[in-house]
């Protein structure tokens, strides 16, 4: 090609803007339910520009990119498409961890294609950065992707002075990203160690957190993914990469800061406090009266007589992968002349929005899912609140007691219901380990087993009058 | 330099700003979107991969430009197959 290099420098930068716009637009998009395909849409062909511009810019060798590129192209596209809905939370925290990966090496790479030459502090301290931030995404996101899969243990894996190590650790891998950029970049050994040692973080900061509390660990996660492509672009000194970066790290705290408030706890609690391990200490209030078992007959009577139907449904329902059920439940009952809703807490489940996905899947409309600030005023008209594997979200302890570690924390309170019915397996404490009064309530009845299994029983009852 | 923090800044608050509100609903979609957004660092490694200055950059370069495009094409794929999932009321056939 024989454009003068002034011109296709214009283009390309020219592109970027434009991919950067498209970003904007993208991410605004996203907000709105009935724009986001379009903006996630946009957002891609944001990204295709930037890719090609990228190519387009001269002085490249195509042979390893061409296999990168389809490489990973091709791994991508198999996952995505093959992925389960109730592997979502998976798939996510995988995808978050490739983000992060990539940024550390491509601070490496940069590093070594640059060897040699004088870095100057203003490379040299992002590069420190990417590797930092890249490798905790990295191995953070793994070690949640392997709480999530339950490859590993989803309780919190703690030992004495945990929080100190891993200050110290933190400490150490600041001061040895500014001795690197101190050096201006001369010191490999140092970057090497960094490597090393930012692994160790990412898996070290996200052991102790509990699988209930994953959708606020995923969605910091995806902050810092952004955060290290945004320290990259300072490498490359390119402005998409800081703009696309800043972007979703503001995103991902945005979601973060929505998930703690959702629990009314701070980040900080979230990350250190080992919330949900064994050692809970419990609530002060005594659990009084016996839980009512119930049979799916009876259910069916209760349900029959019911004008109004509430579906609470929490992490339960993802196991026993019941939202099929629910929605042909909900189906009947609508059929029935029952009004049926469904009540999604923010954090129910193992990452943002996770509920929703699941029973989008089942085709369930989405205007019929509320938020808590939305149905617990209509509470007291609701006939029967039916509890699907929630537990701490539907736990009146947050609201009246004080000594109660979930104290405070929004929840739906089915309890103000007319009648509940609580899906479960057993009646064992959920995963704050706190016993839930609502299961001993007079209003509350039991059905005891797996959700998708005591559903289908109801529904045969309904199909078998 | 000056300029590039200038930019960050602003975009970060760019940022805060379009997304302040966002229905729970869209929470996991714009999690998993706006992660495919953040492999805008496979522009840093088509870069690294391409300039064929150093063997080893070369090789960690091309090994990040595989994550990335893991990143972006998984992430704006299964972004797409979930949003579509959602429908309003009257669209579905019942």
């Amino acid at each position: 090609m024989n454009v003068p290099e002034y011109l296709q420098t214009n283009f390309t930068n020219f592109s970027y803007i434009v991919a950067s716009i498209l970003f904007i637009i993208g991410l605004k998009m996203l907000g709105s339910a009935d724009t986001a395909r379009r903006g996630n849409f946009l957002s891609s062909m944001g990204m295709l520009l930037a890719v090609v511009a990228t190519l387009l810019s001269s002085g490249m060798s195509y042979h390893w990119i061409v296999v990168g590129i389809a490489v990973g192209g091709v791994i991508g596209t198999l996952a995505a498409r093959t992925v389960k809905m109730t592997g979502m939370p998976e798939m996510v925290a995988l995808f978050n961890g490739s983000g992060g990966v990539a940024s550390l090496l491509v601070g490496l790479a940069e590093y070594y294609n640059k060897e040699g030459t004088e870095m100057g502090i203003a490379i040299a301290l992002p590069t420190a950065l990417a590797v930092l931030i890249g490798g905790i995404t990295f191995t953070g996101s793994l070690v949640a992707y392997g709480k999530l899969a339950e490859r590993i243990t989803g309780k919190p894996i703690l030992f004495t002075g945990q929080n100190w190590v891993n200050l110290a650790l933190l400490f150490a891998a600041l001061a040895l990203a500014i001795a690197f950029a101190i050096q201006a970049g001369n010191a490999s050994v140092l970057l090497l160690v960094l490597v090393g040692l930012s692994l160790v973080l990412g898996v070290a900061v996200v052991i102790p957190i509990g699988g209930a509390d994953m959708p606020v660990v995923i969605a910091l996660l995806n902050s810092y993914s952004g955060l290290a492509a945004c320290a990259a672009g300072f490498i490359i000194q390119n402005n998409v990469l800081i703009v696309a970066g800043a972007l979703v790290g503001a995103s991902g705290l945005i979601l973060t800061s929505i998930m703690c408030k959702a629990m009314n706890r701070s980040l900080t609690n979230v990350l250190f406090s080992g919330f949900g391990s064994a050692v809970a200490s419990g609530g002060g209030e005594q659990v009084e009266g016996e839980a009512r078992p119930v049979s799916a007959e009876d259910t069916y009577y209760i349900l029959e007589a019911a004008r109004s139907v509430l579906f609470v449904p929490g992490y339960g329902m993802a196991v026993a992968q019941a939202q099929h059920a629910a929605e042909e439940l909900g189906q009947i009952l609508e059929g029935n002349g029952a009004e049926v809703n469904y009540g999604i807490h923010p954090v129910a489940g193992r990452m943002p929005g996770h509920m929703n996905v699941l029973l989008a899947e089942a085709n369930v409309p989405y205007e019929l899912l509320s938020e808590p600030e939305d149905v617990n005023p209509v509470m007291n008209t609701i006939d029967v609140a039916i509890v699907i594997g929630a537990n701490d979200v539907v736990n009146p302890a947050a609201r009246t007691d004080e000594a109660s570690p979930i104290y405070g924390m929004p929840i739906i309170n089915v309890d103000h219901a007319k009648t509940c019915i609580v899906l479960k397996r057993s009646l064992n404490p959920g995963f704050a380990g706190i016993q839930n009064a609502l299961f001993f309530s007079p209003n509350t009845r039991m059905l005891f087993g797996d959700a998708k299994a005591t559903l289908q029983a109801v529904i045969s009852e309904f199909k078998d009058r | 330099m000056v300029l590039l923090l200038l930019i960050f800044v602003l975009s970060i608050f760019l940022g805060l700003e379009l997304i302040s509100k966002v229905p729970s609903q869209l929470h996991t979609p714009l999690m998993s979107g706006s992660n495919a957004i953040s492999g805008i660092t496979i522009v840093g490694a088509i870069i690294a991969a391409g300039s064929s200055e150093g063997s080893l950059g070369t090789i960690l370069g091309t090994a990040a430009l595989v994550a990335a495009a893991i990143n972006v094409v998984g992430g704006y794929l299964v972004t797409d197959r979930m949003l579509g999932m959602f429908k309003r009321k009257e669209k579905t056939d019942r």
